[in-house]
Parts: C-alpha cells; structure tokens; sequence
C-alpha cells in the first residue's frame, strides 16, 4: 500500500488512542477558553454592566431571587410594572435563566466565593457559550466523527451569529437557551440511536429546562415530532424511536407543564399539537406492528392495517375539529407572523415594531456565519449522502432553521448551530480525504481503466487492495489514517482502493488553503465581534478626533437623576422600549414596559404622547404621572430616539383609537415625514415633538437650529409647554425628562393659568410691591 | 396487550375466528414475562380510561390534577410499552446496546422522574 508520506511505525494502539483523547481534551478545554474569552470585549472596553433592555429586567428579577429566595420570586407581584395594573412576574416569565445565576450564586457563596450577583449575570453568557461549544461537539460526534466534532465545537465558540446574543453582559435567555437546545438535541439523537428511555428521559428532563429558559422552546417541540414524522413516512419506523419518543414526549410534556408561564398550553394549543399528533401515531403503529407479529393470515392484517389507518384520520379530525371549534387555541400572532409574514405588519403593530422581527438582508448571513455559510449546503449533501437517521435530523433542522432564520433576522440565532454542526462536517470529511495518507493502488486503477469489461481481471487486483486496505488500517503502523477513520464505516476503506489523492502537492495544496480559510474565519469572527456586536447600548461611545475614546454615558446620568431626585412612587411614563431599564438603573414605578404583554396599555402611552397637550394631560393625570421620559437624539446624532419611534407609536394608538389618532395627520400634505417649518399642524402639536425640540433652538443662539438625525432645520420659534414643565435634561440632549404639572389651584386649565400669568405679570408687581411698602 | 382486544372487536365482522387465532398466536408466542408486562399494561389502560370517563361525565374541575393522573397513567403505559419492546427477545439486533437489565435500570428511572413531575403538578 502506497503512503503519501511517511508514518511513525513503533506505536501501539493504545498510545494513539491516549494521545488522541488527550488531544480532544486540550482542544476542547483551549475552545472553551476562545469562546469565553472572544465575548469579554464589551467588558474589557467599557465595564461589567447588563447590556439592551430585556437583560435588565432579567437582572431585577435575579436580584430578588438572589436576596429574597426562590418562593418570594416564584410568587414575585411586581405593584411598580404597568402601573395600575401590576405584573404577576412568577407566572409570566421563564424563570429558568434566573434559577440557574441563582443556584450559581448560591453555589459560589457556599463556597465562600462571594461574588456579586451583578457579575454572575454579566459572565453568564459566556460561561454557557463554552458548554454550547461542548454540546455542539457531543451532537456532531453523533453525525460523523470526533474531529468533526472538535471543528464544529470550535466553530460554535466563536461564530459571531451567536456571540451577537451571548456577549458578557448580555444577560437574555438565549444565553442559556442555545446550549440547552444543543443538549436536548444531542439527548435526542442518542435515544434515538440506541432505543434507550434513559436518554429520552434526558432529553425530556433537559426540554424541560428549556421550556423554563426559552420561549423558542416550541422549537424543539416540534423539531422532534417532525424528525420522527419524516422517519415514519420513510418507512424507517423502528422500535427505538418508538422508546425515544414516547419517554420524551411522555415526561417533556408533562414536566413543561409545570412551567407557570406556560401552564396547560401543551394540551390546549396548536403549537403543540404536532407533538401530540405524533405521538397518538406512534402509538398506533406499535400497536400494528405488534398484531402483525402474532398473525399469519393476510387478510386480516389488511383489516388491521385499515382500521389503524382510519383510526389515524379519526384522530387527526379530531385535532382539527377541536381546533376549529376553538377548543385548541389558534396559532398565537407571534408565531402565525412567521408563516404569513405580512400579517404581523397588518394586524400586530407591535410586533412588526421590534427591529428584530424583520426579514434577513443577505448581508447579514455571510457578516454572522462568514464561510460556513458556503460550506453548509456541502454539509448537508453529505447528510444526504449517509442519510442515517441523525443524519435526517440534521437535513431537517437545516431547511426548517433556514426558513424561519430569512423570515425573522433573531431567529438566526437558531440558524447558527446547524450551520456550524454541517459545515464542520462537511470541512471534516474533506480534511479526511486530504489528510489520509493513503495513496489509491495505481494497478488498481489501471487494470480498472484498462479492462473495465473483464470483470476476473478487475476483481483480482482490487480484493488484493482490499484486504490491503484492511491490513493497512488494522495494523498499528498506521495511527494517523487510523485517527482520522476512527468511526468511519468499511465503506470508506472500500472507497479508498478507487478513488484517492495522489502526491503530496495536492494534499499541500487543499489543506493550506482550508487553515487559511479557518485562519480568515477566525479573524472575521473576532473583528466583527470586538466592532459590531460587543458595545453596550446603555453607553454609547464615539471616537475623538486624536483617537481617544469619548463615551455618552446620557442614559445613566438621567436615570440616576431620576433615582435619587424623585419621589419613590413617582411614575414614569416612557415609551415602552426603556421600560425594564427605569425600572431596573432608576427604580421606579412605569406606566408600560418591554414585556408587551397589554396593547391598550401600550396604546394609551401612544395616544398621550401623540395627541395635543389639552388631551394628553387628563390622561397622564388619569395614571398619576409624574414624569415623562423621552429619548431624544437630536443634538448628537442619535438615531434610535423617540421621534424615529414615533409613528409606531401613532400606530399602536391608532389601532385602538382609529377615531382619534390617525397617522396621515401626521405627515405633510405631499406624504413626508418632517419636523421642520413644513410639519403638519398635528405633528407640532403632539406632546411628543413638543418635549423634543422643547427649547432645542435656543441651544443654537439664533442660528439656525438644525436637527442632526433628520437633518432638518427646526422652526426658530421653539414649542411652548403648558401643562408640563422640564425638569431635566441630559448633557447631550438624550434623555429629557419632564414633570406633569398639577391642576391649578384656581380651577383654570393650565393653559389659562399659564397665559394669564404671563401676560399679566409686569401689572401685578408694582401693586405688590406697594402694598408690602405700607406695611 | 389490551388494545389488541378493543381495536379488533371493533373489526370483528370479518371471521371471529381470526380474532381467536390471534388470541391462541399471543398465548403461544408470547413468553410469561411479557404477559406480565402486558397485565400490567391492561391495568394501566383501564385506570386512564376511567380517569377519562369520569373527566368527560363528571367534571375536569381541577384541570392540573386530571391532567397529572392522566398523564401519569400514559406515560406509566409508554414507558412500560417501551420496556417491553426492549426486552422483547424478538428485538434484539434493534436494541444492541439495551441489555434487558438496562432497560429495566432505563425504565425505572424514567417512571421516578415521570412520577416526581406528577407528583409536583398534582398541587
């Protein structure tokens, strides 16, 4: 057998064996440490601080764990959310994130490593980001091979789409979720393959920490019934996946049920009804199969077959009429925006109003995934190609991800692992040809070329190489082919007689340019994480002209104002985006906040801030508002302030007030949207632009004023406020926070009041002052 | 197994004959073990289906306790189901890596962590 190059001869198996797990350990422990340490930018530049909105409440809910106990979190009210209202924290939220920092927190003080619950939550994130890489290599083990594994491990560490939602700081249930749907992924697949309860018991358990971590968890459930759907309808059904599906589904569903938040909807909505559709199969075809053993005549098991069959379509009619009926709930919008993906836009304003939820621009698939996203596709014709089991899990995954990942850019999130999982699959297997030292018999070759019609002749020469091939790659002086083919079926040594790599030059050739395309990946990885993807958005930082970094710190300053200068019970009303941040840095009571889960509410918020000062003011007075905090970015440049949110705003107010709000008022009459001389009178009118430029022009001194995110100029004359007053306002004009006057003692409105005093004023002082001289 | 009576009574008309070549078949082929299990089984059908009966005639009042007992029956059933078929000799070169001692260890362990889940929600 011709080798390439040359190969250590004096090694036991033994020694490779060790050497190799030794190998796997160091790579994987080395991963893990790129994975934590590629998400630290954030930190390393700025500080260790809860970055966007969702982390902060995330935040204030794991402090009151951490200080209070599990059972007063579990049966946390929160009176300061949704101000009138109050919000009942333990049953709407996924606890699972929070319970995990608690249990470290714990954990770390029965240690007697004191650490502050702040920096548990900070280093959450990636913490979990090196056990998703571990996942990720146990799952990729599974399709191929152990190298296959440690690429896909390493891909998964450091791979931008998903360091996006797991940098230090960002404390969001993705953080968690990702490796727990690696984990049940992987449970999955090994119950599946070995037909054991155990691992669908693990898998079940381990659903059911993600059913109390994620949302997305609807993902798995119907991830998995799809899987075992596919495998019935391709006449794979087995016994084992009759056992991995049915303790799966058995204990997962029960066990999620026991999550508040989601409560009896297992049993109750559509969601989730392929799982139990699946499942009511399932049950039916073990059944059948089991009467098939037992019987010999053939016409009764025609019988059998159809009154299963029928008894299948009774059950899915079943489904359906009760769905119809309304016994089974429809579709939630959220999930339903997915399918139809203009229906959100129509219907849900709100939704269509989260920039995550719009559709991915191609851009972004090669900024997140850099070329694994070529080598996907590859991936999965090898998938194909085998096509076990796994392997269909994996070719499902990959369509299903795909789909939901160019309909909603967040959902890339879930797009990332099986990319990862294909594309190291795919580079593995090349690597495995390449790296092989083994060289294709040329005899072989040429009695194949030479007499492909004489079959005694061909055969001869290639069982020759075939039991070459056998003695070659049983024998121990051939570790590294041995390594590589560790749980490579016989097929490849089969494949290895015809077809094959000559010469050192081509495999030189391939495998430079693979390392260089994993040397560029890691670089792409790290520059777009350490510049798009690692700044915090309660501190925005820009540079100085000599390079030195400025930081707007506007967010905090204004926030701390309002914390230390304010009642305690003040409430704050704000536009529904910073709600979990004043409720979390400012510590007061807000009127709406990120958890939407009340659009009238939201609604009112709208209608205040885009209705006229006389109609807003018994409405803020109606909610005992006493600050108005608004975002205003103007000044700097800042273009995710409040005036950009604004037509949201009139949107969601419109839908429930479509007599009151309209959105063509506040546009010019040739269509456009301005804040200049040209606005609309609706538009000048609306509390929301008269907070804004409250003031703005005199900041230029008689110039003119020019608004730095429309790049319009403001009107000299600067609105007027009547019934409410500034009260504070950030270095930068960022935030701007105002103060709900109260009636007027007289009775007059407060426009009257206001005018009055104003335009009497230089009258009232002389008799004042005499009046004080007599006495 | 006790759907085998229920699902083919309802197809019965054919030859009820063929019902009891199936009966004698299961009694012949089936080794005690097996039988056990599926007396098992047959217990574990007729408490869910009661459960069922008296959800649907009477009342689900406390829904979560219904659904406990009513999943604890199914998942007790399939997870029995699932055993059975491991150790089910005529499965063997499915279940390579499930001894019959395994699958007991498996099954065990999935109705503790099944009934712990039950326990919880019964409230």
């Amino acid at each position: 057998m011709p080798v390439a190059y040359p190969l250590p001869k004096d090694l036991s198996p033994a020694t490779v064996a060790n050497t190799a797990s030794l190998l796997r350990i160091v790579a994987l422990a080395l991963i893990s440490g790129a994975a934590i340490a590629s998400r630290l930018f954030a930190v390393v530049n700025f500080e260790s601080i809860i970055h966007e909105f969702d982390p902060w409440f995330n935040y204030r809910a794991t402090k009151v764990l951490a200080e209070k106990g599990f059972y007063e979190f579990w049966n946390w009210f929160d009176p300061t959310a949704w101000y009138p209202l109050g919000r009942v924290v333990g049953g709407t939220i996924y606890p699972g994130l929070m319970a995990t920092s608690g249990v470290i927190y714990s954990f770390l003080h029965a240690i007697n490593l004191p650490v502050d619950i702040r920096n548990i939550c900070v280093m959450l994130a990636p913490g979990f980001s090196a056990l998703t890489a571990w996942a990720t290599y146990m799952f990729t083990k599974e399709l191929k091979d152990e190298s296959a594994g440690l690429l896909a491990a390493a891909f998964m560490g450091i791979v931008p789409g998903y360091i996006s939602r797991s940098v230090a700081g960002s404390y969001d249930n993705e953080a968690i979720a990702i490796f727990l749907l690696m984990f049940t992924f992987y449970a999955w697949i090994k119950a599946l393959k070995q037909g054991s309860a155990f691992f669908g018991t693990v898998a079940a358990v381990f659903y059911f920490y993600m059913v109390a971590a994620w949302g997305g968890y609807a993902f798995i459930t119907n991830m998995i019934p799809l899987h075992s759907l596919v495998l019935i309808l391709m006449g794979r059904y087995t016994n084992r996946l009759y056992v991995a599906y049915s303790s799966w589904y058995a204990i997962g569903t029960l066990s999620s049920m026991q999550v508040p938040f989601v409560g009896f909807q297992p049993v109750s909505t559509s969601e989730h009804m392929g799982a139990l559709g699946v499942f009511g199969l399932l049950q039916i075809i073990a059944f059948s199969q089991l009467i098939h053993s037992h019987l010999p005549s053939k016409q009764f098991k025609t019988v059998v077959l159809g009154s299963v069959i029928s008894i299948g379509l009774l059950g899915t009619a079943a489904i359906v009429t009760l769905t119809v009926r309304g016994s089974i709930a429809p579709w939630t919008g959220r999930f339903y925006s997915m399918w139809d993906t203009g229906y959100a836009k129509k219907y849900i304003p709100i939704i269509a109003s989260v920039s995550e939820h719009q559709p991915t621009a191609w851009p972004s698939f090669f900024m997140d995934l850099q070329f694994l996203i070529f080598l996907f596709p590859a991936g999965v014709v090898y998938c194909f190609k085998q096509l076990r089991d796994e392997h269909l899990f994996v070719i499902i995954y990959a369509v299903v991800a795909s789909y939901f990942a160019g309909v909603m850019v967040r959902l890339m999130l879930t797009l990332t692992p099986i990319v990862c999982v294909t594309a190291a699959v795919a580079l593995s297997e090349l690597l495995d040809t390449y790296i092989d030292p083994q060289e294709p018999d040329a005899s072989a070759e040429v009695a194949d070329v030479a007499a492909p019609s004489d079959n005694a002749s061909a055969a001869t020469p290639s069982k020759k190489v075939k039991k070459a091939a056998a003695a070659a790659s049983a024998a121990p002086s051939n570790p590294i082919s041995d390594l590589v083919n560790a749980n490579a079926p016989a097929k490849t040594k089969k494949a290895s007689k015809s077809r094959g790599i000559f010469g050192l030059d081509t495999r030189i050739a391939v495998i430079f340019n693979t390392t260089m395309m994993l040397l560029f990946f890691v670089a792409h990885c790290t520059w777009v994480t350490s510049s798009a993807y690692s700044s915090p958005s309660v501190v925005l930082a820009s540079t100085n002209p000599d390079g030195s970094q400025h930081i707007i710190d506007d967010f905090r300053e204004a926030y701390y104002w309002l914390r230390q200068n304010t009642a305690e019970d003040a409430v704050v009303m704000s536009w529904w985006d910073y709600g979990y941040q004043i409720a979390g840095m400012a510590d007061r009571p807000t009127l709406v906040d990120n958890n939407t889960w009340n659009n009238t509410h939201i609604a009112t918020v709208g209608k205040a801030m885009s209705s006229s000062e006389e109609v807003a003011y018994p409405i803020l007075r109606k909610h005992d508002v006493d600050y108005i905090l608004i975002i205003f970015g103007g000044l700097i440049g800042y273009s995710g302030d409040d005036i950009n949110k604004f037509l949201w705003m009139v949107r969601i107010a419109q839908g429930v007030w479509p007599d009151e709000i309209q959105e063509p008022n506040y546009f010019t009459p040739q269509g456009d949207y301005r804040i200049d001389d040209q606005a609309s009178q609706a538009m000048k009118d609306s509390l929301m632009y008269k907070m804004s430029y409250y003031r703005f022009s005199d900041l230029f001194g008689g110039q003119q004023a020019t608004d730095r995110v429309r790049n319009q100029a403001v009107p000299k004359v600067g609105p007027t406020l009547d019934y409410i007053e500034e009260a504070y306002t950030s270095e930068n004009w960022i935030v701007r926070i105002y103060a709900v006057k109260k009636e007027d003692p007289l009775g007059r409105d407060l426009k009257s009041a206001n005018a009055f005093a104003e335009g009497k004023k230089r009258k009232r002082t002389k008799p004042m002052t005499r009046r004080r001289a007599i006495i | 197994m006790a759907p085998t009576k229920s699902a083919s009574s309802s197809k019965a008309a054919p030859s009820s004959s063929a019902i009891h070549s199936l009966w004698q078949a299961y009694n012949d082929e089936t080794p005690d073990r097996l039988k056990f299990v599926d007396a098992f089984l047959v217990f574990i059908m007729l408490s869910g289906a009661l459960q069922f009966l008296y959800c649907i005639l009477v009342t689900n009042f406390p829904f979560n306790a219904f659904l406990a007992g009513f999943s604890s029956t199914i998942g007790q059933f399939v997870l029995t189901a699932s055993l059975r078929s491991q150790v089910n000799s005529e499965n063997k070169d499915e279940f390579k890596e499930v001894s019959p001692e395994r699958a007991f260890a498996d099954f065990a362990l999935g109705s503790i962590v099944l009934h712990f889940f039950v326990f919880n929600f019964l409230g």
